[in-house]
């Protein structure tokens, strides 16, 4: 018998949202639903990332479909009298698009939502991922029955290839492909390692997976090892992925006690078990000669290839080395079929593509979206535009390994090879939204800081080039740049490209690269102009009050952190440029009606009308009543 | 727990499948409990319990049960309205506990509307 249950709250307890303090809203919940007597009534499941962490802590509310945002323990009193008793549900939790009025109430109604594809992320918010029942009863371990009982290793492989899935983890080989040469190899043991080390800035698709449906990827390892004849394989994660790492944990050792993992599965006569290894966050493992080594214990250091992994991998043996989130899509190929899944997406890149939306963008969060869509139904219908009315000026797909891509690119199709001509990549999924107040120079320095930072240093291209660029990105911003920096950086970053051994090293240019394509007119006005467009570069800009607006209140004067500004009431403030540091707190806190304090850069700093020191706040001239 | 065999493992996936019914959103009908003050005072929860109690020992998982507030209707509470598929919405009225069983067994189980304590079909208009 099952107890009849009228009410489940669905409560986001990804990282982003038990940073917001998930954890502390669902003890609050369960203690006031029981209060009130509820408790077998209505129930809180705690789910994985639901996608829409800008609005988390969040909850949707089952069978209602109704999505709440922003929670704070406060609106739990009210919320369960007047929603889970009562059935009224509270506007004023639900999300209203910004500029908007109306509310929507139900998750189905939100855009945000209406555009994706689930395929990957198909349980996310709709199974507790710590529980094991959960999973099986969404067809979970389906594929593993489905392998077991009536396909052989090479059917398996054939299927994979005939879906056409391609690596997620950037490069996007063809999985079936890897998988054959693996199985073709005469060596044993053969292994099979799941990448989760995923080290881009802004980017967490890999660990959202693992904390919303570890079982998912468990099953996908599972037929990936029965498809290349390994029976040991490892998960290498992210040791500050501590959720992600404990919902693995406790899922490994769920599938092992009913048997799913272990000794003779389903009584196949298969013996197949996962071991986790955490990495301690080097960048450069991500990259899988190098992820090998670190799992055998020597520094992480890519090597040349080939032998590639499949021939000549770990411990010298012939091992696979996927992504999370492309074995996580094995299981539905296997279930629902090799021909249903290349009906989704291109004609190269099939299937859907999780993607982490953020920087400047309404609605941050996690998507999964289908192959072929383009960037500005992402940017616009499902990231709700750029915050605050401004331009959208270019998104940087594939993080520091990525380029950026413009505004006239945004019809183009989001796929592998149409990022890869347009100077960017697929990469793993990471998606930075940047609006007109980003100085692209600056973009530049920041990824090449990271490279830089990351690089193992093995190859001197690698370790002294970004060395190079930074140098000279540095010079640039600080307003020193020269005639040839431009023509340096292009020289140089082809030759890194070309000079590196891992894929660290020949991307790490990219950034650099698709700036100069799009935005080399930014680069020659900081270089020729002293100028900086998006007015971001602190050597390039002069904070500037113009003393015919300013009304004198002291604000600005009172909050400059440096005492830069010179001034009394009712008197012209002045900003002492010798002092200033340039942190923009002036322009904040100048009241919006009068806004005096405006940003300049390059020749508009000499056209500005200094004075030598403060005078009174001329009187407005009355305006007149009658003509 | 002993390791699965195939056949244990799939009897596990109907019992779960079960568990989260809720979440799948397929429903066949929806009961639904007016619980606004005036309900709730005539005795809606006793009534709302009534329910839970026999959804459980019949183990009917395809309904939904849920609450609203006030209907309009405040001296016929407690109240409560049953949309079963493909026909009107029924709402009855004055209910007690032994009526509230009659109508589970009668009207949502065998699909008879329960006539005798019948307080209007069909939905008001929106106008």
């Amino acid at each position: 018998m099952v107890e009849k249950r009228r009410i489940e709250l669905m409560l986001c307890a990804g990282t982003g949202c038990v940073a917001g303090g998930a954890f502390q809203i669902i003890e609050g919940l369960e203690k006031e639903i029981a209060a009130r007597g509820l408790e077998k009534e209505v129930s809180v499941v705690q789910t994985g990332c639901n996608g829409f962490c800008g609005q988390g802590p969040l909850m949707v509310v089952i069978p209602d479909n109704i999505f709440y945002g922003w929670l704070t323990l406060d609106d739990i009193p009210h919320l369960v009298e007047e929603h889970f008793l009562k059935g009224r549900p509270i506007e004023k939790l639900m999300f209203t698009p910004p500029e908007e009025k109306e509310v929507l109430p139900m998750l189905s109604d939100i855009p945000f939502f209406k555009k994706q594809l689930l395929v990957v992320l198909r349980n996310k918010g709709i199974i507790d991922p710590e529980k094991i029942d959960d999973y099986i009863a969404r067809d979970g371990y389906v594929a593993i029955e489905k392998v077991l009982t009536s396909m052989s290793p090479d059917e398996v492989i054939e299927e994979v290839k005939i879906s056409g899935l391609r690596g997620r983890g950037g490069a996007g080989f063809p999985t079936g492909v890897k998988w054959k040469i693996a199985s073709q190899q005469k060596k044993t043991p053969k292994y099979l390692i799941a990448n989760c080390d995923e080290g881009d800035p802004g980017a967490y698709m890999d660990r959202s997976l693992i904390e919303s449906d570890p079982h998912a990827v468990i099953e996908g390892m599972f037929i990936a090892g029965y498809a290349i004849g390994s029976s040991e394989a490892f998960i290498y994660m992210r040791t500050e992925y501590q959720l992600a790492v404990d919902r693995m944990k406790t899922a490994i050792s769920q599938a092992r006690e009913y048997g799913l993992l272990g000794k003779d599965i389903l009584g196949s006569g298969f013996d197949f078990d996962i071991e986790i290894r955490e990495g301690s966050g080097a960048f450069v493992c991500g990259e899988e000669t190098s992820l090998i080594h670190s799992i055998e214990g020597d520094i992480p250091e890519p090597r040349q290839r080939p032998p590639f992994p499949a021939q000549e991998g770990l411990w010298g043996c012939p091992t696979v080395i996927n992504n999370v989130e492309t074995l996580a899509n094995v299981p539905v190929i296997i279930t629902r079929g090799a021909d249903w899944y290349s009906g989704i997406g291109t004609e190269t890149s099939k299937g859907t593509k999780i993607f982490s939306l953020v920087g400047k963008i309404n609605n941050t969060g996690l998507i999964e979206v289908p192959m072929g869509i383009n960037l500005r139904d992402v940017i616009y219908d499902i990231g709700g535009g750029i915050p605050d009315g401004k331009e959208f000026k270019a998104v940087q797909t594939g993080g520091p390994s990525g380029g950026c891509i413009p505004a006239d690119l945004l019809d183009a199709p989001i796929d592998f090879e149409s990022l890869q001509k347009a100077g960017s990549m697929m990469g793993s999924g990471g998606m930075i939204v940047m609006d007109e107040d980003t100085c692209v120079v600056d973009v530049s320095k920041f990824f090449i800081q990271f490279t830089n930072d990351e690089s193992c240093g093995k190859c001197v291209a690698c370790r002294d080039g970004s060395e190079a660029l930074l140098e000279v990105l540095t010079r640039i911003t600080n307003g020193e740049g020269r005639e040839g920096d431009v023509e340096f950086l292009e020289e140089l970053g082809e030759t890194i490209k070309d000079a590196s051994m891992c894929g660290l090293g020949q991307t790490l240019p990219n950034p650099v690269l698709s700036t100069l394509r799009y935005f080399r007119d930014e680069y020659e006005a900081h270089i020729k102009e002293k100028r900086c467009p998006a007015l971001v570069c602190r050597n390039l800009i002069q904070y500037y009050i113009d003393p015919d607006k300013c009304i004198g209140c002291l604000k600005c004067l009172k909050n400059c952190p440096a005492n830069a500004i010179l001034g009394e009431l009712k008197y012209v403030h002045i900003i002492d440029q010798d002092k200033c540091t340039k942190c923009g707190q002036c322009l904040e806190e100048c009241p919006p009606k009068v806004s005096a304090v405006i940003k300049v850069t390059g020749n508009d700093m000499d056209d500005l009308k200094q004075l030598s020191e403060i005078i009174p706040v001329p009187k407005k001239k009355k305006k007149k009543k009658t003509e | 727990m002993p390791k699965l065999t195939i056949e244990e493992l799939r009897k596990k996936r109907e019992s779960s499948k079960k568990s989260i019914y809720l979440r799948e959103g397929k429903f066949r009908g929806k009961v639904t409990v007016h619980m606004g003050t005036c309900g709730i005072a005539a005795g809606a929860r006793e009534i709302m319990n009534t329910f839970l109690d026999e959804f459980d020992n019949k183990d009917i998982i395809d309904i939904m049960l849920t609450s609203s507030g006030c209907a309009g209707l405040c001296s016929e509470e407690p109240m409560v309205t049953v949309e079963m598929e493909d026909s009107a919405p029924v709402k009855y009225g004055k209910l007690t506990p032994d009526k509230t069983k009659k109508i589970f067994n009668d009207h949502i189980i065998t699909g008879n509307i329960v006539e005798e304590f019948v307080l209007g079909i069909g939905s008001e208009r929106v106008g």
